[in-house]
């Protein structure tokens, strides 16, 4: 029982490590899209993730790595699954993964919306600070930037573009 | 870690299946989830709704991907881009499911590339030439309201892979309306040009939208997302017309056809090939 714990802790530590093949200022736990590591009474190291996008193609990556550095620690059996529910939203970026955005000049979410979103064609004057000088006279350049998660802003203080993790 | 590093893992953990020219070699995209079908669900249903769900988002993502490179702006083209792909990927999710509760275990390659155009359940709406952008927006507008609505109430299915496709999924097409309505508005309330194409775009949209309503009833969801974007474009109410014809009985316009010989052509020319 104590090796499995023991077990289990430490290939958690391995699979949390794995940095996300995008954003890879984040490793998989800071991104929130590892939902559980286990170490099995058989040997199996079974690890869960959860998409981002329904169609982000980092998932397979994702299931690559987090298999390939499992065994390189020397588990021979793994197991990743895919778990679907609850779907991962924007809020499962963990504190430390938004401290890291911002050191790397990305802006981190805000809170994501709960339930259906109406539409809203008014102007809404959303504050994104710019994570690089800090200002907060920004504005969007486009809602969708090089990956689905990220869109695209720019400062008119400092004048630099930046990218900026999407609510959802 | 480097980028050699993750094409090295990429490359070592798909020796077996890679089938890299399709893009989707890598691993059924509902690898290791609970493929249970609870038994209040009746399998044929449910596999013919994913199978429904699943045609209208790839047959979409599809016509998306013909304005990479004809986009009016970049920034319009990675957003195109970047809205096919979360379809696509809900297309694939729903192949895999249908596969799994059919009976006939297929693949989701099986369902895109080895289906005629009279197996596919897509309304015609999604089918239609790419046409200009205002046409793109307008049917962008329409087909992501519909099918917001109907992921909506997805979410209570008793089957809980399409609820929790349908949950992952509403969240992407909340955007993709919000993006369609925003450049509705913009060409609606535009200049005399962008106009004009708007209110023909309504038009050549309008006769297909008793289809939409066939196949699901959720008129009153699209007709407030319609009746609040024209309003503040200026633009007038599509006209509706009752159906005739449905995609979903596998009736469609003569432009399926080449869309998926484009779509399925190099899959069809050398089936299972790996490289
Ligand atoms: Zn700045």
């Amino acid at each position: 029982m104590v090796t499995l714990q023991l077990g289990t802790r430490h290939a958690r530590e391995i699979a949390e490590r794995v940095p996300d093949p995008e954003l890879p200022m984040l490793t998989l736990a800071d991104l929130g899209v590892l939902r559980d590591v286990r170490l099995t009474e058989d040997g199996t190291v079974v690890a869960e993730l959860t998409p981002t996008y329904s169609g982000c193609p980092a998932m397979a990556e994702m299931r690559a790595d987090v298999a390939a550095r499992l065994r390189e620690a020397g588990y021979e059996r793994v197991e990743i699954r895919t778990v679907l529910n609850p779907p991962w939203t924007s809020d499962w970026i963990t504190p430390e993964g938004r401290r890291k955005l911002a050191e790397h000049g990305i802006a981190p979410p805000d809170a994501a919306p709960r339930g259906p979103v109406p539409l809203t064609l008014s102007p809404t004057r959303r504050e994104v600070p710019c994570p690089r000088c800090g200002s907060a006279d920004t504005e969007e350049t486009s809602r969708f930037a090089a990956t689905s998660c990220k869109a695209l802003w720019r400062c008119r203080a400092c004048r630099e573009p930046f990218e900026y993790v999407k609510e959802i | 870690m480097s980028e050699d590093h993750v094409y090295m893992t990429l490359a070592e953990g798909h020796e077996d299946d890679s089938r890299w020219a399709y893009g989707t070699g890598f691993e059924d995209p509902l690898h290791g989830v609970d493929t249970t079908v609870p038994d209040t669900v009746d399998a044929g249903e449910l596999a013919a709704l994913c199978v429904a769900l699943g045609d209208d988002a790839l047959v979409s993502a599809q016509r998306l991907a013909e304005w990479i490179t004809r986009a009016p702006e970049l920034e319009e083209e990675v957003a195109l881009a970047n809205i096919g792909l979360d379809l696509l990927g809900q297309a694939r999710l729903l192949y895999s499911r249908a596969g799994q509760v059919d009976g006939t275990g297929r693949d989701e390659d099986a369902y895109a590339y080895f289906r005629d155009a009279a197996d596919f359940r897509n309304v015609r709406l999604a089918e239609l030439p790419r046409g200009d952008f205002a046409f793109c927006v307008v049917r962008l507008l329409v087909l992501s309201s519909w099918r917001l609505a109907q992921f909506e109430r997805l979410l209570g299915h008793p089957d809980p892979v399409l609820a929790a496709v349908a949950a992952k999924g509403a969240k992407e097409l909340t955007y993709h309306r919000q993006y369609a309505a925003e450049w509705a508005v913009r060409l609606g309330d535009g200049t005399e040009e962008s106009h004009s194409r708007m209110r023909k775009a309504l038009d050549k949209v309008a006769p297909y939208l008793g289809e939409l309503f066939t196949a699901c009833d959720v008129r009153d969801e699209v007709v407030a997302v319609l009746r609040q974007v024209t309003e503040e474009a200026g633009l007038p109410m599509p006209a509706y017309r009752p159906s005739s014809g449905s995609g979903r009985a596998g009736e469609h316009t003569e432009h399926l056809a080449p869309l998926l010989a484009e779509l399925q052509g190099v899959a069809r020319a050398t089936p299972g090939a790996t490289w």
